[in-house]
């Protein structure tokens, strides 16, 4: 490969159209994010590869590993093009059938299509899915439809139009304007205007400056960053490249977290394509700038993921936050002028450049602009990562595109924004999603990470488990967030186990409000968040856990009894089955009896009890 | 003359390799996450006489070095088994019930969070999300992910691993 200048991307762009557009055969496009490679989809691939050889289809059918598909749950996932058909949870031993009746047969495989959870339909088509229909991808557009690993696809696809745009049509306050007229907002969390963030650094004064992107997506619950970096990483370096030109920095880092060892192979393959083109490095397309992205690999931080504290451990020390101000735009990386955007903020500016703002902000919501990534988990039918305008309420992305809640279990409260983010009950549902509407509701936008937790989830049992992730993965440097946060998992696992007090919940609430007042950064400030919003709405639970030592939920072990009533109980034996300490005593006709004695306190048997029998 | 300091779980070409980490990234600033990380890639762990060496190496005071290790989750102070079976404690698998699965593992190999097995077989670490959440709940042994894994079956994989 050599060197490009700009009118090659359009050669390049031509030449692969029919191609990108899947006109010239079929196209096998299996998912190779890393749920699907966790599933099989690397031995699906090989077999699909030999199969083809076999026979004889090598010209007629192309197979091409794409980024992550979005719809995890469901892999390893096969998309056969142009058609669009989608098949799901394959076996190495379905490949033949598939080659030969849909390959050769042009008969899709019925058996291994998608099946509507609430219709029980198969469904052939990915667009008609309703996990699909329903969204709009901008950040996500070329999941599944590229190669990754070939930066022909992505420019195929327009990629690099926009970055060619910023470097010869656009002054660096034309590109400022273009984002700021777009309302992007930081998608980390924050929520503050990007193009704002890049004119404060573009007005600072200083001969070094540095393009930072934060991929240490920490949020528990959050994929969206390692699924873009996996999907399209050029999208995202497209999205650095510009903010460089506009802010005059010729060096960028990507600070990526280590526990994404897929996601850092592509983007150093992505780095390496666009160095051959001269996308990266000195005279980029021959415009006269320089630029070029290192990629730097964390260690294992959550509050890394604050800006501050990035810095700092790109620095090579311990990564703890200082105070601000002076902010990044004016001492930042190794105290230089420094702007650090989010992967999902970098992968949307490409297309904000090349199509405008005004484009951009014709979507979502009066505050917030545009459109959101979202990860579903936790107690959904289809889990994986969606995109949708801003303004799409939580009802919909949960029960329409989400598909609702399995076992025909009742739906209690979903979890936004991460660790530092809270929980929206039933009754505000309806909430769309939007930085200020969710905030009102308690809860925050976050990087998008979006729990569903069923009637079996104990509130006070989650506040705990996210308190126990914020003590622990506090820095320590400020005492309100270091003892603070430390105080309130003492006080709701002392609830948790049976020892809660009257004047705790009273004790926690004080507490909250003086950790965030006084915090040093994002992490203590939202920290105690979990146990607010859960008292806000779910109040009750924590008294029935102080006053009456009872969790409504049956999941706190400390206040279970252990005990199978008889009369509930009806002997199906599954309890019994699922022991793995053969401590339940069963007979078929007679109810089961509990040994304590040899009762380890697993759960196994609440878990397979249908009939909520066990107390 | 081999000038390098004695430690059992570090062989001579262990050292080499090491040398050649630190020389690699003498002169660039903030290397020292970098070098950890490959220096633990070799022995598989940071004993303290080795932490003493990198300090020595990159000219470094000991104290900071002790300090970045310290902080982060990556590093480990002390020896691992054979095989690093990883627990994912993120919001998706807690949801997902994998507190009873790490229960089983503690319970059937009498193993704490953090800690090894007395034959060195498994090392148990509770980590954060492995941004696998489609899969939940999830544990990773070694190169593998195992998604869908509860605890009636957790017991049956692990003990694929010898």
């Amino acid at each position: 490969m050599a060197k490009i200048a700009a009118a090659d991307l359009e050669r390049i762009r031509d030449a692969k159209a029919q191609e990108a557009s899947f006109q010239d055969r079929i196209y096998c496009m299996i998912c190779g994010g890393t749920g699907c490679h966790a599933t099989g989809s690397i031995g699906v691939k090989e077999a699909l590869e030999k199969e083809i050889v076999e026979k004889q289809l090598s010209e007629k059918v192309k197979i091409v590993e794409t980024g992550c598909n979005g719809f995890c749950a469901m892999g390893p996932i096969l998309v056969v093009q142009p058609e669009g058909i989608f098949y799901q949870k394959l076996s190495v031993e379905d490949i033949p059938e598939l080659v030969e009746s849909h390959l050769i047969g042009r008969k899709p495989v019925e058996r291994l299509l998608y099946k509507d959870p609430v219709s029980k339909k198969r469904i052939e088509k990915q667009d008609d899915i309703p996990f699909f229909a329903h969204q709009k991808p901008i950040a996500l557009r070329n999941k599944g439809l590229i190669d990754p690993e070939q930066i022909d696809d992505y420019i195929a696809k327009d990629g690099y139009f926009g970055a060619a745009k910023a470097l010869f049509e656009l002054t660096p306050q034309q590109i400022v304007e273009e984002v700021k007229t777009s309302g992007m907002r930081g998608r980390g969390g924050a929520g503050f205007p990007t193009g704002l963030k890049w004119q404060f650094c573009q007005a600072s004064p200083g001969e070094i400056k540095y393009v930072l992107c934060n991929a240490d997506e920490g949020d528990p619950g959050a994929f969206m960053d390692r699924s873009i970096l996996e999907a399209d990483p050029h999208a995202v370096m497209e999205g650095m490249i510009i903010a460089a030109r506009a802010i005059d920095a010729h060096q960028g880092y990507i600070y990526a977290r280590t526990e994404y060892p897929l996601a850092i192979r592509r983007l150093g393959i992505a780095i390496e394509q666009a160095k051959e083109y001269g996308l990266l490095g000195t005279d980029i397309l021959g415009s006269g700038f320089d630029f070029d992205i290192e990629i730097y690999q964390g260690a294992g931080a959550f509050v890394c993921g604050e800006e501050t504290a990035l810095m700092r451990s790109i620095e090579g020390k311990r990564g703890m936050p200082r105070p601000r101000p002076p902010f990044p735009a004016h001492k930042g990386l190794w105290e230089k002028p420094s702007v650090l955007n989010n992967v999902e903020t970098l992968a949307n500016i490409g297309q904000i450049i090349r199509k405008g703002g005004k484009w951009y902000a014709g979507m979502g919501t009066e505050t917030s602009k545009g459109t959101k990534v979202f990860a579903l988990s936790g107690d959904v039918n289809n889990i994986g990562l969606v995109e949708v305008p801003m303004g799409t309420s939580l009802r919909k992305l949960i029960f329409d595109i989400g598909g609702g809640i399995p076992k025909k279990k009742k739906f209690k409260a979903v979890q936004l924004g991460g660790p530092s983010g809270g929980c929206v009950p039933e009754e505000h549902l309806d909430t769309p999603v939007d930085y200020e509407a969710i905030a009102k509701v308690g809860a925050i936008m976050g990087s998008g990470g979006v729990i569903i937790m069923d009637e079996d989830t104990c509130m006070v049992d989650m506040a705990r488990f996210f308190m126990d992730f914020i003590q622990d993965e506090s820095c320590g440097k400020c005492t309100p967030c270091r003892e603070g946060t430390r105080r309130l998992l003492q006080i709701l696992e002392k609830i948790s186990e049976g020892r809660g007090e009257p004047g705790d919940i009273e004790t926690m609430e004080a507490l909250s409000e003086v950790i965030k007042e006084s915090a040093l950064c994002g992490l203590g400030q939202t920290g105690p968040n979990p146990v607010l919003s859960t008292l806000r709405y779910f109040r009750d639970e924590y008294e029935a856990h102080i006053y009456e030592k009872r969790c409504p939920a049956k999941r706190c072990v400390a206040l279970l009894e252990f005990r199978i009533d008889p009369d509930i109980c009806t002997s199906c034996g599954a309890c019994f089955r699922a022991c793995p300490a053969e401590a339940i005593a069963w007979k078929k006709k007679e109810p089961a009896r509990i040994d304590k004695e040899k009762c380890i306190k697993c759960l196994t048997c609440f878990e397979k009890c249908k009939f909520g029998a066990i107390f | 003359m081999d000038n390098h300091p004695h430690h059992p779980d570090i062989s001579s070409d262990m050292w080499q390799q090491i040398d050649r980490v630190i020389a690699a990234h003498r002169d660039a600033p903030g290397a020292l996450i970098a070098v950890l990380r490959e220096c633990q890639n070799v022995v598989g762990y940071l004993p303290i006489e080795l932490m003493d060496y990198i300090s020595e190496g990159l000219n470094i005071p000991r104290s900071d070095v002790f300090g970045v290790a310290s902080f982060y989750a990556l590093f480990s102070m002390t020896p691992r088994g054979r095989h690093m079976v990883k627990i994912c404690m993120g919001t998706a698998c807690y949801v997902k019930r994998i507190k009873e699965v790490l229960n089983r593992i503690r319970n059937n190999y009498d193993l704490e969070e953090g800690g090894t097995t007395e034959d060195r077989r498994f090392s148990l670490e509770a980590v954060r999300c492995l941004g696998a959440c489609g899969l939940a709940p999830v544990m990773v042994v070694d190169a593998d992910t195992h998604g869908d894994v509860s605890s009636d079956k957790v017991i049956d994989i692990l003990e694929r691993y010898e």
